[in-house]
């Protein structure tokens, strides 16, 4: 029996492994870049059915609204972009699968430890998990170092991008 | 139940009703669920499309009394009274007039552009409250509501990309550039405004900020509130932000290359971002569907609410007629340097007065704080902060003309 779930389940992976298949298979860059938004998409999608809307909408923001767009922006000052087509890398096949395989294994056996299986939470989500992360964030026992390590560099990154934009005197 | 009453409640009733109906025809409860949503989610749809008609023709009349030109009149043409058919015949000619392709554009990408952008502006009505909770008049009320409404921004600003890229054509490029700089640059001081209410109401759901404005945010946090329209002015393209379609210089910017109904496609999306924006503003600022007598008659919200929303889209559309297009350069420094900065002020000052509102308020004789006291002394902090940045203003200004003084008149060698 499929339930609706595994339904849309399916069409948000196949969304995100097909845009994933497309990033690599597409013969121009831009195309390349729209495959991956697709993918992105289809990311939301799953956090949708983990009932993470929040996470949902921060991917759709920060991977499409930033990311992406950093991304086509630099293709688009790239020359040639509207040209003619480059091929696709055909020579690094091998290479490719090596490293696909080796993944897929790694991800088989990280799935079949026994030690971390059921160690995912089950069950309800609760109502409001939002308001849950955030105190977590700023709780000395939960994770306020590596969010406060977060904001540093995040700052370091600023005022770095700050000094090598700033005109010459 | 007599008319007025049913009127009061119509939607919840409407839905009653056709779920009986459908119930009379033999369908199982859970399909008849199914239907009433759906049904629900094409009037939803068709809300900003019936909206836009009335709104274009607004519009028309404003700008034409701005500029001092009457515009189709009902003597002796066909527009119709107050020429109300005007927008109409528009319409119709939209959607008769010819395709034309430009050679050497991308065909998919050409077309997947104008489809998304229509779908996205609409996509945005699903979350907006347009009554009180159990009224039947708000699609569904997510919990990261306003949160939902800026993410789906990102994807408008992916389809003018996209039509910008696919349209092989300097202007277009240049248009997506400009909107894209633009766009990216004025979100951070709208998300960064848009805190403010989501930190006083304590959520991010829409009608749980609603619920949070017995005294509307805009007394509460006037500066931010000014900010989120600078940026959502921005956001939508209006004057004096237009430089992503400037017609005197780029044309049209990114949908250029467009015409018939594709283009009507963008001009569509761009009137329904407009109003879209008005609502989110009235949801966030003005206190949402909140005015007398919701409580007997809950279809007053929607009234309410689009009172409001065509009030804040009033002044979208004086802007529009009375404004001059700023430089590029000047619009993204004006976010960097002014916006960002006083948004950030303003992020933090709210906290901590709203904070210190609380705790002096709870070791009072009352335990709580009246909305009302904490609404006024969050005012009051918003003056101090804007007397000081007008202070800084004016520093900075007496320094810089200080400085064209003194390279006017120094000596050339």
């Amino acid at each position: 029996m499929v339930t609706v779930q595994q339904v849309v389940f399916a069409l948000f992976a196949l969304m995100t492994v097909g845009g994933a298949v497309g990033v690599v298979a597409a013969r121009k860059l831009f195309h390349a870049a729209l495959w991956m938004i697709l993918s992105f998409f289809g990311v939301a999608g799953l956090y949708i059915l983990l009932e993470a809307p929040f996470f949902a909408a921060l991917q759709l923001f920060i991977y499409i609204g930033g990311v992406a767009v950093l991304i086509v922006m630099a293709i688009m000052v790239t020359r040639g972009i509207m040209g003619p087509k480059e091929p696709v890398f055909t020579y690094a096949v091998g290479a490719a699968g090596t490293a696909f395989a080796f993944l897929v294994m790694l991800a088989l056996f990280i799935v079949n430890v026994p030690a971390w299986m059921g160690s995912a939470p089950t069950g309800e989500v609760a109502p409001d998990g939002m308001r849950q992360l955030g105190r977590a964030l700023v709780m000395p026992s939960a994770f306020l170092l590596p969010f406060e390590v977060a904001s540093v560099l995040l700052l370091a990154v600023l005022v770095g991008a700050l000094f090598i934009a700033r005109e010459k005197e | 139940m007599n008319v007025l009453q049913f009127v009061a409640n119509l939607f919840v009733n409407v839905g009653a009703w056709m779920g009986e109906v459908l119930h009379g025809w033999g369908l199982s409860p859970l399909w008849t669920a199914i239907v009433v949503k759906f049904l629900a989610g094409l009037v939803v749809a068709g809300g900003p499309l019936a909206a836009v008609l009335f709104l274009i023709w607004y519009a028309r009349k404003v700008i034409g009394r701005i500029q001092d030109r009457m515009g189709p009149t009902n003597d002796g043409t066909a527009a119709g009274p107050f020429a109300l058919l005007q927008a109409v015949a528009d319409a119709i000619k939209m959607l008769t007039k010819e395709f034309i392709f430009p050679h050497g554009r991308d065909k998919v990408v050409f077309l997947i552009a104008p489809v998304l952008v229509v779908a996205v502006a609409v996509a945005i009505w699903a979350v907006i409250p347009f009554g009180p909770p159990d009224a039947g008049m708000q699609f569904v009320d997510l919990n990261i509501g306003v949160f939902y409404v800026v993410a789906l921004a990102s994807l408008t600003f992916f389809s003018m990309l996209m039509a910008g890229w696919s349209s092989h054509n300097k202007y277009a490029n240049l248009g997506a550039f400009r909107a894209v700089s633009m766009i990216v640059s004025y979100e951070i001081p709208q998300m960064l405004a848009l805190l403010v209410p989501v930190m006083l109401a304590g959520t991010m759901g829409m009608q749980g900020l609603i619920n949070a404005q017995e005294v509307p945010f805009i007394v509460m946090a006037p500066i931010p509130a000014l900010i989120y329209f600078l940026a959502m002015t921005a956001e939508v393209g209006r004057l004096p932000f237009e430089q992503a379609e400037a017609d005197a210089e780029i044309v049209a910017g990114y949908f250029i290359e467009y015409s018939g109904m594709l283009f009507g496609a963008f001009y569509l999306a761009e009137f329904i971002n407009n109003l879209s924006a008005s609502f989110v503003f009235s949801v966030l600022f003005l206190g949402g569907w909140r005015g007398p007598w919701v409580e007997q008659a809950p279809i007053l919200g929607l009234v309410w609410l689009s009172l409001k929303a065509f009030l804040v889209f009033s002044v979208l559309t004086f802007f529009w007629g009375a404004m001059p297009r700023l430089r590029i350069d000047h619009i993204l420094g004006f976010s960097w340097k002014f916006l960002t900065p006083l948004a950030l002020v303003m992020l933090m000052v709210t906290a901590l007065v709203d904070k210190i509102v609380q705790i002096v308020g709870e070791r009072g004789p009352s335990p709580s704080v009246s909305p009302w006291t904490r609404a006024g002394w969050l005012f009051l902090a918003n003056a101090i902060v804007a007397l000081v940045t007008a202070w800084v203003l004016y520093q900075v200004e007496k320094r810089q003309r200080a400085q064209r003084e003194a390279r006017r008149f120094a000596v050339v060698r």
